[in-house]
């Protein structure tokens, strides 16, 4: 009997087309992997080893080999070898599987920074040079990235099974994860938490790149303008240059190398400046108020999107010197026509280098 | 008695059901709908469930059929997030809770422990009500127009982003709740209070211990599922922003009660059906289950360790990495009990005397896919590996393996094991036999391709999925029709045999449970005396000399 050969093309092609294994796209693969293989292992052995004390024992001591049954008790020291064996071996996994956690959850310090937004239904990404994407992530190889990632609406997930990495995406807070693309190509990202309607649809690609290929897609896909320029434009725009000028007599704290310090509170306690606490500070700002200030500054809830407030992160992550938000300051504020102050340090004394 | 076989009936041209059981004792429906016998309030738990589980085996026949082509073509996504919805809403809630604990644990507890009824027949009753009352109420939901939160109703998708029936399936669920914390509740006072004399808690069937254990989690967990609910009811009307971000309420908190409660949920739904193989596999051996305090209080250590691990939910969300470990560990650790009993009830099967019958072959099947099941769920334990596995199809065919595999295989075996004590009449043999191998062929064909997909990265609840995962979702759609068939064989003959069966008798299995040596159905009283429990469980020798003894009396 033949199998008509129009199908048999269609089925080759079928299976030549469909996978069973995700391909090890970035350093961190190999590993998870190698874990991955040593669970399937013992997987296989256990059940196996289930299977066949079945199998002998059914065939062993079935009714016609075996008319009477032999009562036993129960034995601890067997009890106790089952006992400590596979607690052994899941400890043993569980050591394996933290030390994995950690490797993949804490990125390398010489990481950049991506941003990435989500939203019912779409992921965009935002280069620090003002590159923006949809539904697509363009990055080098041989390169640490690190995702500094918020959702605007519900809980996302962003996953890259090719570099199997995946951290849950949230509202309000930032999630970071990181990895290192090992091979150029494109893969797929998805959605992995429940969001709605278009869950499915939430997905795109991510193209990995050679670092040269990554250097001439950036300068292609360029705005014209970087977050943090864009952070220094809503910066004034919003006025925050008004208190936050850097003056010692302003009204709010000198922003210029604040990011990465140690910030004490009014209440006392010490806090590291990152993404999340800048962000925080700019939403609820009562609830972040820096020692020796007063708690004036009004919330921004709802008037800047989370795209707006990377932009603001951004910037402030960059600020070094005030000298520029001076010169803002002075240009919005020309009709008082005030001699142009140099810039003033940049350190004030509530601040705590770490 | 034929070598291969343990049955026992009664010559069948001249055996008679009993004059008087349970099921005659009174007529007319409201007898039924008023009744506080338990074991007629387990026989309309069954019916219910039955239909339920029906209910949903039909939305997981449309899931899989959507699923047969990487676009979404059968239905539209949003339609497809209804079906996957009310899927696990109607198989978690209305069916896997109550399964064996509602119908064989209600029905058996009594008569396992020598006790006429459980200790509040009426809030039995009440139980059955409830559960009826929210059962009523998700198929209001779903004739009006359905609900797409998934069963995990995730803030702040189902407090502000969804406009489906959402109010009426949580209060559903709330509602239900309450049956499943009544029906506990009843237990532990029944196992504490009711046992006749002699029965020591060391000589109770370890079904009895397992249900314990259920009970406890049922009466403890339930409840702070019912306030997570009310939270997000409180929330999507009044937006009182407990979980809302914007409003300084914390979403990671709705995560932290929802699994709070649904871990040890997974545990009230497997550790009755532990019960049930306990008592298979040592009557279908001959043979008391090998260890039996190990048995018993592994039941009980799931139980505690259980409540302990919900955050094992949330590894990739956000929590503190240090906190992550810990509860890393305590997952590796709920492990080991489980895996004491696969060894305990493997060893029981050592020097017995063993038969086939559907319910061992059932408890077999059990055994084989729980291993799995279990083994599979190390992964999910083992924190960098949870990184790429949750949220995907491996999780998915992770825990069918736990609760088709494992609860659904144990509710069969126990619905066949104890269908002969309830109806009076045995099921067919060979046919129920083919059934059990159907569904154990159908199931791994349905879920083993999706551990492939889910390492390959395709993500759970995907109405529409990439090409190059199609071929492995084509075979487990055909796995699941044959699993279907495996499923709806049992329906139609076990319907056949409640008028054409052959006359069960007291005993057919010669086991030694106190429920074996009353009539078949048992009457309303359970026993016409209080029975003295004189012998350790599972005592064959005991079973063997009482039977020796009736013979001289009657011969």
């Amino acid at each position: 009997m033949g199998i008509s050969p129009v199908l048999w093309q269609f089925l080759t092609k079928w299976l030549h087309s469909s996978a069973l294994f995700p391909a090890e796209a970035s350093s961190i693969s190999p590993w998870v992997d190698a874990l991955y293989f040593f669970l399937l292992l013992m997987t296989l052995f256990g059940t196996l080893l289930v299977g066949t004390l079945i199998t002998v024992f059914t065939v062993r001591y079935r009714r016609e080999r075996s008319p009477e049954a032999t009562q036993i008790e129960g034995s601890t020291l067997m009890e106790a070898t089952w006992t400590i064996i596979p607690l052994a071996v899941f400890l043993l996994v569980f050591v394996w599987g933290a030390l994995l956690y950690f490797r993949i959850y804490n990125p390398p310090t010489n990481a950049m920074n991506i941003y990435v937004v989500g939203k019912q239904w779409m992921w965009k990404a935002e280069h620090p040079g003002g590159q923006h994407e949809i539904n697509a992530l363009h990055v080098p190889t041989g390169q640490p990235v690190q995702l500094t990632m918020i959702s605007q609406d519900v809980f996302h997930s962003f996953a890259i099974p090719d570099f199997r990495v995946k951290r849950e995406v949230i509202p309000g807070r930032y999630s970071t994860v990181w990895f290192e693309a090992t091979q150029v190509g494109t893969y797929h990202i998805f959605c992995t938490q429940y969001c709605g309607t278009q869950h499915s649809g939430m997905i795109g690609e991510i193209t990995v790149l050679t670092p040269e290929d990554y250097q001439k897609w950036l300068h292609e896909s360029t705005s014209g303008m970087s977050l943090a320029q864009n952070g220094e434009r809503l910066f004034a725009s919003m006025g925050c240059n008004q208190c936050h000028s850097g003056n010692a007599a302003a009204r709010g704290p000198n922003l210029a190398g604040v990011y990465g310090s140690k910030l004490t509170l009014n209440d006392g306690s010490q806090v590291l400046v990152n993404d999340a606490y800048l962000r925080d500070a700019i939403l609820n700002p009562s609830q972040h108020v820096t020692a020796g200030f007063a708690p004036i500054m009004p919330t921004y809830q709802g008037q800047i999107s989370e795209d707006g407030l990377i932009d603001l992160v951004e910037y402030i992550k960059g600020l070094q010197t005030n000298y520029r938000v001076q010169q803002t300051l002075v240009t919005s504020t020309s009709d008082q026509a005030a001699p142009p102050t140099p810039p003033v340090g940049t350190t004030t004394p509530e601040m705590v280098k770490p | 008695m034929s070598a291969q076989t343990i049955v026992s009936l009664p010559d069948q041209s001249t055996a008679k059901m009993p004059k008087r059981h349970y099921i005659n004792n009174e007529h007319g429906l409201l007898s039924w709908l008023l009744t506080g016998d338990h074991k007629r309030i387990a026989i309309l738990y069954l019916i219910s469930i039955t239909f339920f589980f029906f209910i949903g085996g039909a939305f997981a026949a449309l899931i899989r059929l959507e699923l047969l082509t990487p676009q979404s073509d059968l239905v539209a996504a949003d339609t497809y997030n209804k079906f996957f919805t009310m899927h696990g809403i109607v198989m978690i809630f209305l069916f896997l809770v109550p399964s064996v604990p509602a119908t064989l644990g209600n029905f058996l507890i009594p008569i396992m422990l020598g006790a006429k009824d459980l200790a509040f027949p009426k809030i039995n009753l009440l139980s059955w009500y409830l559960y009826l009352a929210g059962g009523t109420l998700t198929l209001t939901a779903l004739v009006l127009g359905g609900v797409d939160t998934g069963w995990t109703f995730t803030t702040p998708l189902s407090t502000h982003y969804l406009n489906t029936h959402v109010l009426t399936t949580g209060m559903a669920i709330f509602i239900a709740g309450f049956s499943s914390i009544f029906t506990g509740l009843n237990f532990i006072v029944t196992i504490h209070r009711m046992r006749a004399p002699g029965m020591t808690w060391f000589r109770m069937p370890l079904f009895v211990w397992s249900h314990y254990a259920a009970s406890l989690l049922m009466v403890l967990g339930t409840p702070v599922l019912a306030i997570a609910i009310v939270l997000v009811a409180l929330e999507r009307v009044f937006g009182i922003g407990v979980f809302d971000p914007t409003k300084g309420g914390d979403p990671l908190l709705f995560q932290h009660l929802f699994w709070f409660y649904s871990h040890p949920a997974v545990y009230i739904m497997i550790l009755p059906g532990m019960g049930v193989i306990s008592e298979v596999i040592s009557t279908f051996s001959r043979k008391r289950v090998f260890g039996y305090s190990a048995v018993a209080f592994s039941s009980v250590a799931i139980a505690l360790f259980g409540f302990f691990v919900w955050e094992h939910h949330m590894f990739i969300m956000g929590v503190s990495n240090y906190s992550a470990l810990v509860f890393s560990l305590l997952t590796m650790l709920v492990a080991v009990p489980s895996a004491i009993k696969v060894f305990n009830w493997s060893f029981t099967l050592q020097k017995g005397s063993i038969t086939f019958e559907t319910p061992m072959l059932y408890a077999f099947a059990f055994i084989g896919l729980f291993t799995i099941g279990g083994l599979t769920g190390v992964f999910l334990g083992a924190l960098g590996m949870d990184i790429h596995l949750t949220e995907t199809y491996f999780i998915v065919a992770h825990f069918h393996y736990v609760m088709v595999g494992g609860m659904l295989m144990a509710f069969l075996a126990g619905v066949h094991f104890w269908w002969p004590k309830m109806t009076g009449r045995m099921y067919p043999e060979s046919l129920s036999k083919l059934s059990a191998v159907t569904s154990f062929i159908g199931f791994n064909l349905t879920f083993m391709p999706q551990f492939i997909l889910g390492y390959l990265g395709m993500p759970r609840r995907y109405a529409a999925y990439p090409q190059e995962y199609q071929v492995l979702n084509v075979l487990s759609t055909a796995g699941a029709t044959v699993l279907g068939v495996g499923f709806l064989l049992p329906l139609l003959y076990l319907g056949w045999s409640l008028k054409y069966g052959a006359i069960a008798g007291n005993n057919p299995w010669q086991a030694t449970g106190l429920e074996w040596q009353i009539q078949s159905p048992p009457l309303t009283e359970n026993f016409v005396e209080t029975p003295i429990m004189d012998h350790e469980a599972y005592d064959y020798e005991w079973l063997a000399n009482k039977t020796k003894h009736e013979v001289t009396t009657v011969g």
